[in-house]
């Protein structure tokens, strides 16, 4: 219990929609222990990805106490955040956000640039992530000269290059066709392997039975959350 | 925190491989300088033209003239008695007051000049040596008049570039005889075709000696008097010091007026000024134009790339960083705009001194100023707007910017 990553607490999250208010979350109990790989599932608007935007810190909950790595991170003011986002947390877009002026590898980079690192350590790391990812021959192409699954796979080394406790992934393969979208997974399933807590959002019934735990959503609440021993099937 | 040098390679990208909003952008902030700065620039060469046809007559020379010109409004005294003449004795008494350095009195008159069979009608100016220096007039060849007391005539005469071509054409002129009506006189001098100054066209004129001058036109007033004074004394005082003289001489009856080139100027240059406000309006419309065109280009831009600030701000930079990395693109891009705006707006006014010699065509300084500095505060100012609302907005919020459009 102490040992746990991410420990959320009675988390409500209440959007207006027109005039309807709508509950995103709803006292949201959940506790994620380091290296864990969770599957968020659910119907469209069920709050999956209102639940995963609140653990990546890109929003904050209404009330309730949302602990990531030993500290409460609610009553933080956006910068405190951005420095968690910076250290802790790697994101995965379903639409890849990368920035179309700048190259596989700058793409890549830019976490470092923004957290003040040094050019020639930058190298350094930048490397070996790069050769990883399979992306040598492609580094200094720019986005728009990349197909889906090669910009899904800059997106994820920029996501990793922090080396982050958490990677947070929302549908990862929705723009994908099945083999990119399969390496993808894999190359999501192997960071895991390697230590990294991965959360993943999902409409596809397939990838979300890979993960180890199942979380099922509906209309803000947790109505499901099963855990399997077996290895990924 | 975000490195320097990196804030500035990720700005000059964004500038480098966007080009066509860079370049957009650029010559909307450029051609809303350069209009500016040429208005005013164009304007301002104008007046200093002007400004310099008259110190060309000197600053320092007074102008006195025959009658009593009231300033003081009102109709000029039609009835009563004449004005009378300003004499040469007049002229000449002048010299006796320690501030007056120089006098050259002047008839003028339109006599017929003929050379042989050639004959034709044109200005002819009686005055002394004195006159050629304060009009500052030059001699292509031969001299200027002699120096003669002067109630001495001489049959010397100094003729205008345009006559010597019509009476001469390719013959050289000097010791030449010319007619004018019956009294004859030799060429010692040709002026240097300068064209004209204070709308008198020297190039068409024959100048001789006063009293020759006297004798043709069978009279004993000058047209005009003028004066080379020492300035330093002040020229409201040498002005009154020359009224008293003439007051004296003149039985107690000031009947005399005296101009200071600097009155007229002054009057010159307020109208000037008025013009060239007008042109600075003129500039400031097309500033304001050129900054609403900035405003758009910039908004567009930068809400354009709402979606990337929240990806930045997702990957960790905090607001003040996200902040600070726009405003410096658009600082970069104003220095660059502002700067080829006043680069190409100097190269166009270098190229009107070039085509227009004699008018100087510059900028002020105030209008360069001003011009860069509402390009500047526009580029600023409305990349940070949005910039900013972008930047403090939660992540998730801007992040989505791109998915809803």
């Amino acid at each position: 219990m102490s040992d746990a990553l991410i420990r959320v607490n009675g988390v409500n999250k209440t959007f207006l929609l027109g005039n309807e208010p709508v509950h995103a979350l709803n006292n949201i109990q959940l506790q994620i222990q380091s290296g864990e790989y969770l599957s968020v599932m659910g119907p469209s608007g069920s709050g999956k990805s209102t639940l995963l935007n609140m653990l990546g810190l890109l929003d904050v909950p209404d009330n309730g106490e949302y602990w990531l790595a030993g500290a409460d991170t609610v009553p933080m003011d956006e910068e405190q955040r951005a420095l968690y986002r910076r250290q802790q947390i790697g994101f995965v877009f379903q639409s890849y956000h990368l920035i179309p002026r700048l190259s596989a590898a700058e793409n890549i980079e830019l976490p470092l640039i923004l957290a003040g690192i040094a050019p020639a350590e930058r190298k350094k790391r930048l490397q070996p992530i790069i050769e990883k990812l399979g992306l040598d021959s492609r580094a200094g192409h720019l986005p728009n000269q990349l197909s889906g699954g090669q910009r899904q796979r800059v997106a994820i080394g920029r996501a990793i290059i922090m080396k982050p406790h958490l990677l947070l992934a929302d549908e990862p393969t929705g723009n994908l066709d099945s083999s990119s979208g399969a390496e993808v997974v894999a190359l999501l399933e192997e960071l895991n392997n390697e230590g990294i807590t991965l959360v993943v959002v999902t409409h596809d019934a397939d990838l979300g039975q890979r993960a180890k735990r199942r979380i099922r959503m509906v209309d803000g609440v947790i109505v499901q959350d099963e855990k399997n021993a077996g290895a990924n099937a | 925190m975000i490195r320097t040098d990196d804030q500035l390679r990720f700005a000059l990208r964004a500038m480098l491989r966007q080009r066509f909003r860079t370049i957009m952008q650029l010559i909307a902030m450029s051609i809303g300088v350069l209009a500016v700065v040429l208005l005013t620039g164009l304007g301002e060469g104008g007046r200093q033209y002007v400004l310099g046809e008259f110190s060309s007559l000197g600053k320092d020379v007074l102008i006195m003239l025959p009658g009593r010109k009231e300033t003081s409004g009102g109709m000029p005294p039609l009835s009563g008695e004449g004005t009378r003449d300003i004499t040469l004795q007049d002229a000449q008494s002048l010299l006796r007051l320690p501030e007056v350095e120089r006098v050259a009195p002047l008839i003028v008159g339109n006599s017929e000049i003929s050379r042989g069979s050639l004959s034709r009608e044109s200005l002819v100016l009686g005055t002394n040596q004195a006159f050629f220096d304060i009009r500052q007039m030059k001699l292509a060849r031969g001299q200027a008049l002699p120096l003669l007391p002067l109630d001495q005539p001489s049959p010397v005469c100094v003729i205008g570039d345009t006559l010597r071509k019509e009476l001469f054409a390719a013959e050289s002129p000097l010791g030449q005889w010319l007619g004018v009506d019956a009294y004859r006189c030799r060429v010692i001098g040709v002026l240097e075709d300068t064209g004209t100054g204070l709308g008198m066209n020297m190039s068409d004129a024959l100048i001789l000696p006063v009293a020759s001058a006297m004798q043709i036109f069978n009279t004993q007033g000058m047209f005009r008097v003028m004066i080379d004074v020492r300035a330093a004394q002040g020229v409201a005082r040498i002005t009154n010091d020359i009224e008293q003289l003439m007051t004296e001489r003149r039985n107690g009856l000031l009947d005399v007026t005296i101009v200071t080139p600097d009155s007229i100027m002054r009057a010159f240059d307020n109208v000037l000024s008025i013009m060239t406000f007008a042109i600075a309006g003129i500039g400031a419309i097309s500033l304001f134009v050129a900054g609403v065109l900035i405003m758009n280009m910039t908004l567009i831009t930068v809400s354009q790339r709402t979606a990337e600030i929240g990806l930045l701000k997702a990957l960790g930079a905090a607001s003040h960083e996200v902040r600070s990395l726009f405003i410096l693109e658009a600082v970069m891009m104003s220095l660059l705009g502002g700067g080829l705006g006043l680069s190409l707006a100097q190269l166009c006014l270098w190229g009107a001194r070039l085509r227009f010699p004699d008018i100087p065509f510059a900028a002020p300084l105030w209008a360069s100023a001003a011009a860069l500095g509402i390009a500047m505060l526009c580029g600023l100012l409305f990349s940070w707007i949005p910039a900013n609302r972008a930047a403090s907005q939660a992540p998730v919020l801007a992040l989505q910017h791109q998915n809803g459009k």
